[in-house]
């Protein structure tokens, strides 16, 4: 049936547009690059999935990917917790909301790199603030340019303070849709500040928790600019996540092929990690 | 006047409207009356243009408005909940329809009063929906679908989220709101009351379908189904299965009574009777001799009626009586029906006589 | 169970209130019996639910007290005054099943499990919940969620009262009687104290067996329901209670009888006090369409169907009639009889007329 509305998909034109130039042609080209071999010269030459089967046996691959889901499952752990609690404790009226608000939103208004910046040059030794306080006043031994551990503790405060205010916002959201109702009938049947949590704000917030993880989980399995400018991935490669690796590979190396590969298995990772994970948090909701 | 030919909605394919044929005329208002669930919104969303039709036309004042956008219709809708702009007074809530079909400044301001002054909303123009209570807020809504002098008028139940009494006053205003508009009125209530005190005419609907379509008043009291009737019916409708033989009713608690005209003519066989609990009295009156003396289980007072469910064999029956009547609870006591107020229907659900 | 005794009880949502309009409650003083059926009816905004929330302990009241039986329980935070509410809107837990719901206020007051299982199938069966037990919670529609709410309310055998706040607002119409004879019907087993609050007087009249009538932070009236229909004490009763309201209509004092629009009207019983302005009260279905009386045109019938509301106009008043039998045609002159032993006077709004014995 043709009516009128079918102007509106004149209106999309341009998104799709913007999604063709924006995914569909750089992935394209990726795939095209991941089964061929180049030697510059836009010489191409046919390599059917070698550069797949090289990357999933390579030790370096493996390694990359291991550090990652080690970084991913870290700041998960400390970032949901630790905004759960922080937005809980917010206030829920008054003018304090606001402050409380714009303060929690800060960290994420700050462009990446600059977080980088600032982090590295607030973790040095003797010049920056945190590493003159760790070395200088506690006595304790912290150095990120040559310690792995100190790198890696590191870059995790360094992410948790950049996006644990996205967890604590959805969640403040997911609280405040709580009617009144809830919070006076739990009281009248006697639930502690422990059941409440657990049998009504916990469930409530529920499905902003699945978003907040789904969203936490891919941004930190795709984290590049952060570490890099950080520690560009050293000392070492101690803090070499994914994307640095493949970053190395593509640019450092220029080894278009298993780079594409690479990047191709990356994302189907990151598909297959948030699928699995989005079906288990909604497993109930479709009973 | 609006017109619909063989409109259906469906979704995937569930059916949510069965073909509907309907002629909603202007200068009354046309109810549809059914449960929540029945499909009253979604008929009214279909003719609003808000949903996309599976089949069937539309037409508004003989223009075929089937392919045209809700938003050139020129039509109302007020919803069950109180939709105003926050951030606007009401007299701009009450314009801005006005002020985007670029109508000048000084009828705009002329129709807005008119319509404040009708709906007494003159003191409050000057507010903001959130300082207003739930009824000024429902007349603001309102106040905006008269200003704007459409052809056709949706109202959503309306008055279901207002107070009892407020209701009430509304109710009554209603009708003469529209009386000389000349717009289609559709209004869709899941009240038995109001479909009947509003009059014009109305839809019975049930399960995506319209039952029975004409004057509320008659198709009240000839319904020609059993759907029909217990739709149009609130305390539930008294509806007992009863064997007919010969010219007499049998009930499964042994009391029966005559037919007369077209009933005693029905074949012999199983019937459902069905009356309407305000002919149901706990006592005797006139020529109301079928004697049923059942268990009393509930009872419930309404101001100026008081009524009574009670227990009879397998058959929960229920009495409405004006003024206040001593029941006990859990005794038996005996109430009276005249028979002439009984219908029949055939075990299909259609009206034997 | 325990006698709720409300004492000069006021309160104000302002900081420092003063004067009577800051107040949201003014002076109430309410006994209510242990193990009665109460509700509290008026319309929205007259301070109804704030009542309620100051005798659950959600809100401290800024003077007078609250009593259960003997103990002072003003400044008891809600856990502590052992009561029970259903809301508005269906309360559960959405993660639990219905069994778990029903035996959640049991549980956190660490009663033994026998006795948890046991009250929860007794309650299950009185509120025909028994084969839902198993089911979760969340996907129930509202009449059964709120069936749930009632449950974790009446699931608790020491409870003080028991409180409902509009409890039928979300269940569909058709169903709304079947709730309303249950709550009636748990009342008479349970006998607990009730209090009921709504702006629906059938809810009211049906449920309890004595109602209070609120307007304006006020108490009008508290009668049993005959009471409040039979003889309002105040026009404000008369025109909330009944459907349509008592007719209000204005009128002059005779020795024994009431001047309406120039017409002499018989009372119930002589007229007392002085001042003032004086009202005419009287319900639709005392006003009868007889042979002859006032004279009065017919403006409107509304046909409610089990009967006709007619509006007919005596002078500047109109008067609505309620009339089972065939309706007059509109612009007809019928005639007007106010049946006398339901004529009263009400003087500033308040019953100014006394029965004759």
């Amino acid at each position: 049936m043709k009516t009128e509305n079918q102007k509106a998909w004149l209106f999309v034109l341009p998104v799709l547009f913007l999604v063709a130039f924006n995914a569909l042609v750089p992935m394209m080209t990726v795939v095209n690059y991941s089964v061929q071999e180049t030697f510059g010269n836009n010489q191409f030459f046919w390599q059917g999935l070698d550069w797949f089967e090289q990357i999933l046996r390579s030790d370096r691959f493996h390694a990359a990917l291991g550090r990652q889901f080690l970084f991913t499952a870290t700041i998960l752990a400390i970032e949901v917790p630790l905004g759960i609690i922080i937005a809980l404790s917010m206030p829920r009226q008054g003018i304090w909301v606001s402050v409380c608000l714009v303060l929690m939103a800060l960290p994420m208004l700050i462009p990446w790199n600059v977080v980088g910046a600032m982090w590295n040059i607030f973790a040095l030794p003797k010049i920056g603030m945190l590493g003159y306080f760790m070395n200088d006043v506690l006595g304790v031994s912290y150095d990120m340019t040559q310690d792995p551990l100190a790198a890696w503790i590191t870059v995790v405060a360094m992410d948790v303070w950049h996006w644990t205010s996205l967890v604590v916002l959805l969640c403040y959201a997911g609280l405040m849709s709580i009617p009144d109702a809830y919070y006076q009938a739990a009281k009248i049947d006697g639930a502690s500040a422990w059941s409440v949590f657990r049998h009504i704000q916990l469930p409530k917030m529920k499905t902003v928790l699945t978003i907040a993880v789904l969203l936490r989980f891919m941004d930190s399995f795709n984290i590049y600019t952060e570490p890099f400018v950080l520690t560009g991935g050293g000392p070492g490669n101690s803090t070499t996540l994914l994307s640095i690796d493949l970053v190395k590979i593509a640019l450092g190396q220029f080894d278009l092929g298993p780079a594409a590969a690479m990047s191709l298995i990356y994302f189907a990772i990151t598909l297959l990690v948030s699928w699995v994970f989005y079906t288990l948090m909604t497993k109930d909701d479709r009973r | 006047m609006i017109e619909l030919k063989n409109v259906s909605k469906r979704v995937g394919k569930v059916v949510h409207i069965k073909p509907t044929t309907l002629r909603l005329e202007a200068g009354q208002f046309n109810v549809l009356l059914g449960a929540t669930g029945s499909g009253k919104t979604s008929l009214i969303k279909l003719i609003a243009g808000l949903d996309p039709l599976a089949s069937g036309r539309i037409i508004l004042d003989g223009q075929d408005v089937t392919r045209l956008n809700t938003q050139k219709r020129n039509i109302s809708l007020v919803h069950q909940f109180f939709v105003n702009y926050p951030h606007m007074t009401v007299f701009e809530n009450i314009a801005s329809p006005l002020r985007v079909a670029g109508m000048a400044k000084s009828e705009i301001e002329s129709r807005v009063e008119e319509a404040a002054g009708l709906l007494q909303l003159v003191p409050v123009l000057m507010r903001r929906p959130h300082e207003l209570s739930g009824g000024q807020q429902q007349r603001t809504a309102l106040a905006r679908a008269i200003a704007k002098e459409s052809r056709a008028v949706f109202l959503d139940e309306p008055l279901a989220n207002l107070d009892y009494k407020l209701r009430e006053e509304l109710r009554e205003q209603l009708p003469e709101l529209f009386s000389d508009r000349g717009c289609v009125v559709v209004y869709a209530t899941s009240e038995p009351e109001e479909a009947l005190l509003f009059g014009g005419n109305a839809a019975l609907m049930n399960d995506g379908h319209v039952t029975q379509f004409g004057p509320t008043a008659d198709i009240y009291r000839n319904p020609d189904n059993l759907t029909a009737a217990r739709i149009f019916s609130n305390p539930p409708i008294n509806a007992v299965g009863v064997v007919k033989k010969g010219a007499q009713a049998h009930l499964e608690c042994g009391a029966c009574w005559g037919l007369e005209g077209a009933a005693a003519r029905l074949p012999d066989g199983k019937y459902t009777m069905a009356v309407r609990a305000h002919r149901v009295l706990p006592m005797r009156t006139g020529n109301a001799d079928v004697a049923l003396n059942g268990r009393v289980i509930v009872t419930e007072l309404s101001g100026s009626e008081s009524s009574a469910h009670f227990q009879l064999g397998s058959n929960a029956w229920v009495s409405l009586a004006g003024g206040v009547h001593p029941y006990s609870v859990g005794e038996n006591h005996t109430f009276y029906m005249n028979p002439c107020h009984c219908r029949y229907f055939a075990p299909d659900g259609r009206r034997a006589v | 169970m325990a006698q709720v005794t409300l004492s000069g009880l006021r309160h104000s949502y302002l900081p420092d209130p003063k004067e009577g309009q800051d107040y949201a409650l003014k002076e109430i003083d309410i006994t209510w019996r242990d193990g009665g059926a109460y509700a509290l009816l008026g319309p929205s905004g007259c301070g109804k639910t704030t009542l309620l929330n100051i005798i659950s302990g959600l809100i401290v009241p800024t003077e007078g007290a609250v009593l259960f039986d003997d103990r002072d329980v003003t400044a008891d935070p809600p856990d502590r005054r052992n009561i029970a509410q259903v809301f508005q809107f269906p309360v559960i837990y959405d993660n639990m099943t219905v069994r778990e719901n029903l035996s959640f206020p049991l549980r956190n007051r660490g009663v033994e499990p026998g006795l948890i299982e046991q009250r929860v199938r007794e309650t299950a069966n009185m509120l025909d919940v028994t084969g839902i037990l198993d089911r979760r919670a969340s996907g129930l529609n509202p009449d059964n969620k709120q069936k749930i709410s009632m449950g974790r309310a009446l699931v608790r055998e020491d409870v003080n009262v028991v409180m409902f706040d509009e409890p039928l607002t979300v269940i569909d119409p058709h169903l709304k009687w079947k709730l309303r004879s249950k709550l009636k019907e748990l009342h008479h087993r349970v006998k607990a104290t009730m209090i009921y609050v709504t702006h629906d007087q059938t809810e009211a009249l049906t449920f309890a067996d004595e109602v209070v009538v609120m307007q304006e932070g006020e108490v009008v009236q508290i009668g049993t329901p005959v009471e409040l229909f039979e003889r309002p004490q105040h026009t404000f009763v008369g025109h909330f209670i009944g459907s349509p309201g008592m007719n209000i209509l204005p009128c002059e004092a005779r020795k024994n009888s009431a001047l309406f629009e120039g017409h002499e009207v018989a009372l119930e019983g002589p007229l007392g006090g002085q001042a003032g302005e004086l009202t005419l009260g009287i319900r639709p279905e005392h006003v009868l369409i007889a042979e002859d009386g006032i004279p009065a045109t017919v403006a409107k019938v509304a046909d409610a169907g089990r009967h006709f509301i007619i509006d007919a106009v005596v002078g500047k008043s109109v008067v609505k009639v309620v009339d089972s039998r065939n309706p007059p045609e509109k612009g007809s002159i019928i005639h007007l009889h106010f049946r006398p032993e339901r004529s009263r006077v009400y003087r500033d709004g308040w019953i100014a007329t006394e029965p004759r014995t």
